[in-house]
């Protein structure tokens, strides 16, 4: 019985740490430009993809996944100059319909490069299960969780520690001000974009081998990752965090002890809840600006 | 938008019939159209499947055509949209007046053919594997995959044999695993076979790892039988090995290609199910009638291709085959004839095993078309 949840448990916080990672990703472009990007989840594809065909052409695995990130982060900046900067003075819908065309026009690029086919990666330190406590993990769960946290650590570091980070912080407050203050606005929006496009590679470099990567493997971490943003309240990090967290676990209880036909609708019921009686997050502050 | 899909299908039409300009003679070529999902999801199907119907139109051009006359192939992509697939058969058989139709490379594509060739009375060889196809029958529909209900038999007869009688089912959350679902219900009944667990997922999950806990909790299961297409059935299998399960494994003939092996690794090991003699060609022996077709078929295809031969190419070279052959007997292309013709095809031996058609049969497969393999050191082998 024990055995059983802590399985569950286990499962859950795996695939929640991923959701975190990409909820993390939506939150730092959404502060920095009041923008869902909603071509996050390619990110993650990018990243996934990058480091299995890279390693599988004999590149080793640390180099491999910073190629990705350094791809994803060149083509999340690619996206924000040439699809949603030209268009910012457009309302918040359009800017969301931008980045979803993105989205769509990236997995059409990354289908004519690596093809339609699944992608193996090794895992990372060898497959033999760990035992704990009755439940098993795979040890790649470990990396995927502790490189989830190492990113966030690293992620709170950078906004509270250093200057682009304040700055990056100081635009998502209070946009006006920050320019006045001599902040280039411009460039944090680039940078927020680039920063969350790493993430999100990182991530897709990590998961690659419990999910194996393909080019559309994307779009449901994405929404997922959507859902575990909105659930901690959209710009707060540590919120999507804590949501991505919840929607892995709740989903892996739900499969456990409802049934598993109900698996995804669990994150989707969550998100509908959540718009419906808090539509500002868990942890979201009470928003004056939105309506 | 209108303009650009027609000069896209003009563009499609006239490369297909630019491949053919060199052999074109004077007799009326015979006109095959075909729909496959060589996009979108269900492409690692559809694709090979569009390869074979073209190397092959080509191949028998070059060679003469079918009694002197050439072979015109018409290929459109539904992209795996049903609908699409709806309103190219339209097309293949009001604007291109095919003669025969080949294709449907998904359940859902044929079943939104199926009315429209009964209505246009076109004989039409689906790719698909589910049994509605052809059950109940419909006069102008056939198909050359073996069906689901086959595999669910070939599993239980492979695990009534090994003296197990508790199964245990994950199913995945599409058209192909829920068909496989319901005919894995019934032919339990039939034969038998106790169902103690029921569970399911979804096509695109990346962690089983929950509902495979309750099977290793049930006590009552002695084997697993997993039923889904596509890389989900390798993610069930590395939890199935990750949480430590001995019961055996079963998979269904939807991952009977080395992508599945390629997946899952180590983790396949071990791994039954239900393959086409086109997987295990080289194990074949060498009285097996398949032998000869099966091993030339794989010759052909990777030499062009110089990628591994999978059963969905397969299918659709029988299609096309039993159609060819059928246009032979029928002495032309009359399309009631010809379909009379496709029904009584007899003995043919093709990738998928011998077909013997008849009115209540437009499939034509036994369950000898079935060998039940193993995966041992990452390749097939035959389990005697």
């Amino acid at each position: 019985m024990f055995a059983e949840l802590l399985q569950y448990l286990l499962s859950g916080l795996t695939i929640g740490a991923i959701y975190a990672l990409a909820g993390l990703g939506f939150s730092i472009v959404y502060n920095a430009s009041h923008v869902i990007n909603f071509a996050q989840g390619e990110f993650i594809m990018i990243g996934g993809m990058a480091s299995a065909t890279l390693t599988a052409s004999g590149v080793p695995l640390p180099l491999a996944i910073l190629i990705g990130c350094g791809g994803a982060m060149l083509v999340g900046v690619l996206v924000a100059k040439f699809a949603v900067e030209r268009a910012r003075n457009a309302s918040t819908v359009t800017l969301i319909i931008i980045t979803i065309g993105a989205s769509i026009f990236l997995r059409g690029v990354a289908e004519l490069v690596w093809g339609k086919d699944f992608k193996r990666l090794d895992a990372f330190s060898g497959e033999t299960p760990i035992q704990f406590l009755g439940a098993s993990m795979q040890p790649q769960s470990l990396w995927v969780v502790g490189t989830a946290a190492l990113l966030i650590v690293a992620i709170a570091l950078f906004f509270n520690r250093t200057l682009t980070g304040k700055a990056m912080l100081a635009t998502s407050h209070n946009r006006l001000a920050a320019q006045l203050v001599g902040i280039d606005v411009k460039r944090v929006v680039l940078a927020s974009f680039a920063l969350s496009a790493a993430l999100g590679a990182i991530g897709g470099a990590v998961v690659a081998p419990i999910t194996f990567s393909y080019t559309e493997m994307g779009i449901m971490l994405g929404l997922k990752g959507f859902t575990a943003a909105v659930l901690g309240g959209l710009g707060h990090g540590p919120g999507a965090v804590a949501g991505g967290l919840i929607v892995g676990v709740a989903e892996a209880l739900g499969a456990g002890y409802i049934s598993s036909a109900y698996k995804d609708a669990v994150a989707f019921v969550i998100i509908l809840a959540v718009l419906l009686f808090l539509p500002n997050g868990l942890f979201g502050k009470r928003g004056t600006e939105r309506v | 938008m209108r303009n650009r899909l027609l000069s896209t299908m003009a563009g499609v039409v006239g490369l297909a019939l630019g491949g053919l300009a060199g052999t074109v003679s004077a007799a009326e070529p015979i006109k095959i159209g075909a729909i496959v999902s060589a996009t979108g999801p269900a492409s690692f199907l559809g694709d090979p499947e569009k390869k074979v119907l073209e190397l092959y139109a080509d191949r028998i051009n070059q060679a003469g055509g079918v009694d002197g006359r050439p072979v015109q192939l018409t290929v459109y992509d539904d992209g795996g949209a049903a609908d699409k697939a709806a309103s190219f058969t339209k097309r293949l058989i009001e604007s291109d007046k095919v003669d025969v139709i080949v294709g449907g490379t998904t359940t859902a594509a044929t079943m939104a053919a199926a009315p429209l060739v009964e209505r246009g009375e076109v004989p039409f060889i689906s790719l698909a594997g589910a049994v509605v196809i052809v059950e109940p029958v419909r006069k102008w529909v056939f198909k050359t995959p073996h069906t689901d209900r086959m595999a669910a038999e070939k599993v239980m007869d492979d695990m009534k044999a090994r003296g197990l009688t508790k199964l245990a089912l994950v199913s995945e959350d599409s058209g192909f695993g829920k068909s496989g679902r319901e005919q894995t219900l019934a032919v339990a009944k039939e034969r038998g076979i106790e169902l103690v667990a029921d569970e399911t997922y979804g096509a695109k999950d990346t962690d089983v790892t929950a509902q495979l806990t309750k099977i290793r909790n049930n006590a009552a299961a002695q084997a697993v039988l997993v039923f889904g297409l596509g890389q989900g059935p390798a993610v069930v299998t590395k939890n199935y090995r990750q949480l430590g399960i001995a019961l055996p494994l079963y998979q269904s003939h939807g991952v009977a290609s080395k992508e599945f092996i390629r997946l899952a690794g180590g983790a396949a090991e071990g791994v039954r199910l239900p393959a086409a003699g086109l997987v295990v060609a080289a194990q074949l022996p060498a009285e097996d009638p398949q032998k000869k077709v099966v091993t030339e078929f794989t010759k052909v295809y990777e030499e062009a291709f110089s990628s591994e031969v999978s059963t969905f190419a397969g299918h659709a070279y029988d299609g096309l085959m039993i159609a060819l052959d059928a246009v032979k007997r029928a002495g032309g292309t009359d399309k009631a004839k010809l379909r009379d013709a496709i029904e009584q095809t007899k003995g043919y031996v093709g990738t998928g095993g011998t077909v013997t058609m008849s009115a209540k049969d437009h499939m034509g497969l036994t369950l000898d078309a079935f060998h039940m393999v193993e995966v041992k050191q990452g390749d097939w082998a035959l389990v005697k």
